[in-house]
């Protein structure tokens, strides 16, 4: 199996992704520039974290007319794996492969720091390594990952159980306080409604080896490897 | 001679200066030629006041590849084929007139200057001034230059590692602004900043020249200011996605043997990039201006030599290799554009199509007059040193516990995490030992080591003697690295001074740069590379001469660095290093200023002592014996311990621990040579043994666990209240 790391310009985790999957899971692993379009040798493909186009507009908005975003949406609708870190995320939310949108963070200031997520949905390709109701810890960095989607979206996403990582405190409680940036429902991550595309603020690739602090991302990455 | 004075100050050069350029050249300059000279006579490129001082300062080492001022930064030589490149730079200036943008093109400016050597970027540093956030101004301030480098650096995806900000009056309407960059490259991939070859091409690369900043190395970084507004629009504004294209663009030609050179446009634009390449390669160059892209109609030849417009790149490009060259930028949809070319001439000249606008033999560009001169100790020192502790009352005990808290919450000591959050400190999965400790440490990825970095600097202490805090600066900054389990490597500076025309500023900066020569000499550290931002005064008042040292170190073996937290309940906690209660070491202390409003006194130091504190400390941390390490600098001994508790959510408890002398020195006391470490019992013969080894003095000072910090007799708090002054202190400015 092959993963895919797609490289615009302005991407930046681009090569932790490369190292946590490479050099830490032993994994085959190549960068796709923006421009590619033929997506037929990969088995995911991940849209990691950055400054896809300086943010300039809004974060993604740019991103998601390059020439590699006609292919993912393919590539979605073949069922296959697609995950988006961060940057990531907020491209498949401005190309529409996700509901909702990324808004600046409440408190108007970038936030770098640790945070504890409980896995919200174990089911999925992505998380089927956690246990339920584990809590992860990870690493977050981001000025825009306040999650907001309307009421009815929101409803659907709950129901439908697509919430898959929620910002919680040590113990899993979901609680204001463990919330870093304001997103509604204390939203971390979700996947689409056929759970093939999961986008997360959060970093795994950046807890991926005790040393750095945790290596609790492996997990989504072991995740996604049983699955294929 | 009809030169106007009013077009002398504006590149601020003085009568004198221009008469000796038309001596020099036999002629009058042209318009282009006086705006070139301006710029590289400037003190920001030229160090006219500081360079006769600056050559006492160890340059050489074993380690070291380059001197300062040969390349754009330093280079350290760490093994396994791999070299740090380091270097800091001062925005002060620009960061005083538009806050955002000035720290942000500071932090774009620091970064150029590693890649540009084919260094790949791995962590950044700020060192910040500012006055007292009770004032508005000040908040904005620092609001906005910590917003700015945040934005910057984030975007590029370079870790920032913190560094260090401190608050003081003198900075209010000068706030200082210090961006450090550290890169690694491989030895062989190292790139010259050198124009030479005759018939090689100049390059221009990135963003189009406009109109910004404008005389920005002669005017904003080499005079004081008085009217900010109106020096609004010289402050450059930052677009670090076409930075980081630059980057990637630039590292990915680092690897092939196409470009003879590169360098970075900053401070006086295209005029000192390719002067100084061209100087170095021992040649000239020829640029026509007409071929430089344009942001607007109608600029001048004048405009475009000065222009400082940001993300802008000079690379030399070896002759038949244009267009694999060019091949590159097109990929990462950068703009390049041949603008000139190498010449052997040695003559710097400037064409705007077929006329000669600027003519001038590149070494008198650059070699401005250097000025040295003889000045006396002034008398206003004498007095602030000639303090007596006795006139001011000691602590009871009952008062220490509320001024422990009090200086826990004061902006100077309370926890940074409201600054470095906002800063991303773990891209690139190297961070073993986040902000907020002495120093940050990085794994280098492919190999055992991991490297330390710090920034240090105290202005009160320069302020009071600065030949001793000189010295101070680079024992502290080396301290910390030691606490962190590295061997100091190398040093970059950057000296934050007022005005050095005036005697008493340039005796701080004489006395300064002597002390730090003789810690450097001491402790075996070279300089690498380093900056001067002198004029930083308004109305006649200088800030605190603050030198700020940057420094990175060698940890052999990744798995035993060190952190400043207590790590284990039941630890036993020494002091090492000097344990003697001096009453003198409460002058120039945080303590002092808060509590009695005084800034009086004058630190000292013990250099021996200092440089075998170090080895004592790095030695229990490879033979993994300490848990902790941490420095006691501002707060002294009292809020060292407190700190050590609140980084590891353990308490402190002091059951025997006779405190002699004065409560408030042997509290509060910022004598130096001190390290606080926390070692398991069994383990703590040797540590003692180790101390007596290298001649520490060793002292315990009791154990960590439970939720308060007591020291009995003195101080009974809890954990939970500490912790709430101190991480609010400053974040509640924020």
């Amino acid at each position: 199996m092959k993963f895919g790391i797609v490289v615009f310009p302005g991407t930046w985790s681009d090569r932790d992704c490369y190292y946590a999957l490479n050099d830490v899971l032993g994994q085959e692993v190549d960068y796709i520039w923006h421009k590619e379009t033929d997506l037929s040798k990969y088995d995911c493909i991940i849209l990691p974290g950055g400054f896809s186009y300086g943010d300039y507009l809004r974060p993604g908005a740019i991103a998601r007319f390059s020439p590699v975003m006609a292919s993912i949406e393919r590539f979605v609708c073949q069922d296959r794996l697609v995950i988006g870190i961060c940057n990531g995320f907020q491209v498949l939310c401005e190309a529409g492969l996700l509901p909702g949108a990324l808004l600046r963070n409440d408190h108007l200031q970038y936030r770098c720091q640790r945070v504890q997520l409980k896995v919200e949905n174990n089911s999925s390709p992505f998380t089927s390594q956690c246990k339920g109701e584990q809590v992860l810890r990870m690493p977050i960095s981001h000025y825009e990952g306040r999650y907001y989607a309307d009421d009815v979206t929101l409803a659907e996403l709950e129901a439908n159980n697509c919430v898959v990582f929620r910002y919680s405190t040590s113990t899993g409680d979901i609680t204001e306080a463990a919330n870093p940036n304001g997103s509604l429902h204390n939203i971390a991550g979700i996947i689409n409604k056929k759970g093939n595309v999961l986008g997360m603020m959060p970093h795994p690739e950046r807890a991926c080896e005790p040393i750095l602090g945790s290596n609790d991302g492996n997990l989504i990455w072991e995740s996604i490897v049983v699955h294929l | 001679m009809s030169i106007s004075k009013e077009i002398l100050d504006k590149i601020a050069l003085s009568r004198r200066e221009y008469q000796l350029i038309v001596e020099r050249l036999g002629r009058e300059p042209s318009e282009v030629e006086l705006g070139m000279f301006g710029s590289l006579w400037s003190e920001h490129c030229g160090y006219k006041h500081s360079k006769a001082l600056l050559k006492h300062l160890p340059l050489g080492g074993q380690r070291v590849m380059v001197r300062p001022g040969e390349e754009n930064a330093g280079v350290v030589d760490i093994g396994d084929g791999l070299v740090l490149v380091m270097k800091i730079e001062s925005h002060n200036h620009p960061s005083a007139i538009e806050p955002y943008q000035g720290a942000a093109t500071g932090v774009g400016g620091i970064v150029r200057d590693i890649f540009t050597m084919g260094a790949r970027p791995i962590a950044l540093l700020n060192s910040l001034r500012f006055g007292p956030l009770s004032d508005l101004h000040n908040r904005y301030l620092f609001g906005g230059v910590v917003g700015g480098i945040a934005s910057y650096g984030n975007c590029l995806g370079i870790p920032d590692m913190g560094g260090e900000v401190f608050f003081a009056d003198c900075y209010s309407a000068n706030p200082l602004v210090n961006a450090l960059c550290l890169g690694v490259a491989e030895g062989k991939n190292l790139v010259k900043a050198r124009a030479y070859g005759e018939g090689n091409l100049l390059m221009l690369v990135g963003a189009d020249t406009g109109r910004d900043g404008l005389h920005g190395a002669s005017g904003l970084a080499s005079r004081t200011f008085e009217e900010e507004r109106e020096l609004r629009p010289t402050v450059q504004v930052g677009n670090p996605f076409l930075e980081k294209l630059l980057i990637e663009a630039c590292l990915e030609l680092a690897e092939t043997d196409w470009i003879a050179g590169m360098q970075d446009l900053g401070a006086a634009g295209l005029t000192s990039a390719a002067v100084e390449s061209a100087a170095r390669g021992k040649g000239g160059i020829e640029i026509d201006v007409l071929k430089v892209p344009r942001r607007e109609k109608g600029m001048t030849p004048y405009e475009v030599m000065l222009s400082e417009s940001q993300e802008r790149m000079l690379v030399i490009v070896k002759k038949g290799y244009q267009d694999k060259v060019r091949a590159v930028f097109d990929h990462w949809e950068l703009h390049s554009d041949v603008i000139g070319q190498v010449t052997v001439d040695g003559l710097a000249r400037i064409k705007e199509g077929e006329k000669v606008v600027a003519e001038v033999p590149m070494n008198l560009l650059t070699s401005p007059p250097l000025y040295r001169r003889r000045v006396k100790k002034p008398r206003w020192l004498d007095e602030l040193q000639s303090f007596n502790v006795t006139s001011v009352p000691d602590l009871s005990p009952r008062e220490v516990g509320p001024v422990l808290l009090r200086l826990l919450a004061s902006p100077n000591i309370a926890s940074r995490h409201s600054v470095y959050r906002q800063y991303d400190h773990q891209v690139g999965d190297n961070a073993v030992v986040l902000p907020g400790n002495d120093a940050a440490v990085l794994r280098l990825k492919g190999t055992k080591k991991a490297i330390s970095l710090t920034t240090d600097g105290n202005g009160r202490y320069c302020y009071l003697n600065p030949y001793v805090s000189g010295a101070i600066t680079v024992a502290e900054a080396a301290r910390n690295s030691a606490c962190s389990g590295a061997q100091p490597l190398a040093i970059t500076d950057c000296l934050n001074l007022g005005n050095p025309e005036r005697d008493d500023i340039y005796y701080q900066l004489k006395e300064c740069i002597a002390g730090m020569a003789r810690a450097c000499r001491k402790l075996r550290i070279p300089v690498i590379s380093g900056n001067v931002s002198l004029y930083n005064e308004t109305r006649d008042e200088a800030i605190y001469p603050t030198p700020v040292v940057g420094m990175v170190g060698l940890i052999e073996d990744v798995t035993r660095h060190c952190a400043s937290g207590f790590k284990e309940e039941g630890d036993l906690v020494f002091l090492l290093g000097d344990n003697r209660t001096v009453d003198s070491s409460l002058g120039g202390s945080e303590y002092l200023e808060l509590v009695h409003s005084l800034v009086k006194g004058s630190p000292s130091i013990d250099l021996d002592l200092e440089k075998r504190l170090h080895r004592c400390c790095l030695e229990a941390i490879k033979r993994g014996i300490i848990n902790s390490a941490h420095d006691c600098s501002e707060g002294g001994l009292a809020v060292s311990l407190a700190e050590s508790c609140l980084l590891g959510g353990l308490g402190f408890n002091s059951r025997s621990w006779n405190l002699e002398g004065r409560l408030d020195a042997a509290l509060f006391g910022e004598a130096q040579s001190r390290i606080v470490v926390s070692v398991a019992p069994k383990l703590a013969a040797k540590l003692e043994a180790i101390a007596s080894k290298w001649q520490v003095p060793v002292r315990k000072l009791g154990v960590v666990g439970g939720g308060r910090f007591i020291i009995e007799g003195y101080i009974d708090l809890s954990l939970e209240e500490a912790r709430e002054v101190w991480w609010g202190g400053l974040e509640k400015y924020q």
